[in-house]
């Protein structure tokens, strides 16, 4: 079982690495499903099928369609690719790129057990999380999704027909 | 050596069933549409027409696999298998009889609702590689259509699951020993087979590859064996909502004097014949009228069918 967690993991790696570095659009998308498609197996691998499920369902099967479909809509030809290309300069990733090892470091150093939480701190378990986002927070969550309701109305208004205009059209 | 060779044959038996009766569906097809039109249909090719099949899935393999010179190559090449891969490993978790399913997985419903999202890529892919516009419009359709109905399929389905109280096939059949959950769950019923219909984009819900519109849509530029995945692919898709609904709904291997695998596929029987007398019944709908049905009927019901049945699980605690 550990040979699968370990090639899965290296798919992930890979596939994410290849999405960011495709020049072509849909071809990074895909990398990306693939990669969340790794994940899943890994978290169906760590015991947790639920989860796997609905990183299946949600993010490879929903969200990532919806990034397909603009996509199409925005019709890229080899302009936007070789543009793309352009964009991919040495320049352009050193920076986060540093960054981003900078954390990589962090990151192996935090697991191979040398410090867990920042002192005075504890490690808090995701039911606590859910009881107190759900509790006391419970405000501040509503508030929060109320966001993505603006979000709605607002598409609806720009997607709704002008009365005048479709007075017009059925003239 | 049983140990190995057992799910390797149950394997086996799963595919062969489900590809044959996906290949056997095309000429009943074509023969239950030619007998409610009055004609006669494919007779000539051995007893009945039978071997007609065969015979256009040679003619398919024969014919010149052309990718268009303005194709993205890569995708346009994984877009078929997408559809047929996603369609055979739904399979996997369909249980045909006690003892007989290939996995026995505690998420099985989900499998297969992740496996039907997964299937929306072949579409959106296979339109969006072709780089032609009618296929382009096509895919669109299809992506647009399939992950709005998506939504009602999978909270369609959560009724059953709150009476079974289990995401796995198994235990939602042996949940219907008494009561089959198509009087409970009527409404899921309705919702789930009009949900499916625009999965597999039938009529009359087939407006990605309306005819009279846009060619063939999606797969207007694909020929050869790349068209017969997407061909087989949609008769596949038949037979697992239909497969789907007996399990959800009807029973799936419960029955009278018969053994349960034979009152299995008679039930599948049943509602592959009513898609293929709905697709000989019905009209084709206009997108805007398939959206807005969606969205402005199928949800709240839907919705208020959760709503009711979990009110009466918990009046009967």
């Amino acid at each position: 079982m550990n040979a699968i967690f370990y090639i899965t993991a290296a798919v992930a790696v890979v596939s994410t690495g290849l999405a960011i570095t495709r020049a072509n659009a849909i071809h990074s998308l895909l990398w990306l499903v693939t990669s969340l498609l790794a994940v899943s197996v890994i978290f169906f691998v760590l015991g947790a099928p639920f989860v796997a499920a609905l990183e299946v369902i949600i993010y490879a099967g929903a969200i990532m369609v919806l990034f397909v479909f603009v996509i199409m809509m925005l019709n890229l030809g080899p302009d936007a690719a070789e543009q793309e290309r352009e964009w991919l300069s040495a320049r352009a990733w050193t920076g986060p790129g540093i960054l981003a090892l900078i954390l990589l470091a962090e990151m192996v150093y935090i697991l191979k057990g040398n410090v867990s939480t920042l002192e005075g701190a504890r490690m808090i378990s995701p039911k606590e999380l859910s009881l107190a986002l759900y509790g006391p927070y419970i405000l501040v969550v509503e508030l929060a999704s109320l966001l993505l309701l603006a979000g709605l109305v607002g598409a609806y208004h720009l997607g709704r027909r002008d009365p005048a205009s479709a007075k017009e059209l059925k003239s | 050596m049983m140990s190995i060779l057992w799910p390797l044959i149950t394997i086996a038996l799963a595919l062969g069933i489900m590809l044959t009766s996906a290949s056997a569906l095309v000429w009943l097809e074509r023969r239950m549409l030619a007998l409610w039109q009055d004609r006669y249909g494919p007779n000539r090719v051995g007893p009945f027409g039978l071997l007609q099949v065969i015979a256009d899935t040679l003619k398919m393999f024969f014919k010149e696999d052309w990718i268009p010179p303005f194709a993205d190559k890569t995708v346009f090449f994984i877009a078929p298998m997408v559809i047929m891969t996603t369609a055979l490993l739904s399979v996997a978790v369909v249980p045909f009889a006690p003892g007989f399913s290939v996995v026995d997985l505690n998420i099985g419903l989900l499998f297969f609702l992740a496996m039907s999202s997964m299937g929306v890529y072949s579409v959106a892919l296979a339109g969006w590689a072709s780089n032609n516009k009618y296929s382009l419009l096509g895919g669109l359709r299809a992506s647009a259509q399939m992950i709005s109905y998506e939504v009602f399929m999978g909270l369609s389905l959560m009724g059953v699951v709150m009476l079974a109280g289990s995401f796995n096939l198994r235990d939602i059949v042996e949940a219907q020993e008494h009561l089959w959950f198509c009087v409970p769950q009527f409404i899921g019923l309705v919702i789930f087979c009009i949900a499916g219909l625009a999965e597999t984009h039938r009529i009359p819900f087939d407006l990605p590859e309306a005819e009279s519109e846009l060619v063939a849509g999606f797969h207007s530029e694909y020929s050869g064996m790349k068209f017969g995945m997407f061909f087989v692919g949609e008769y596949l898709g038949i037979t697992l909502i239909s497969a789907m609904i007996v399990t959800l709904f009807f029973g799936g291997w419960y029955g009278p004097i018969l053994p349960p695998i034979i009152w299995f596929f008679l039930k599948v029987f049943v509602f592959q014949c009513g898609f293929i007398l709905l697709r000989a019944t019905l009209p084709r709908l206009r997108y805007d009228q398939l959206m807005s049905f969606g969205w402005k009927y199928m949800l709240p019901l839907s919705l208020i069918n959760i709503l009711i049945t979990g009110a009466i699980i918990l009046a009967k605690r």
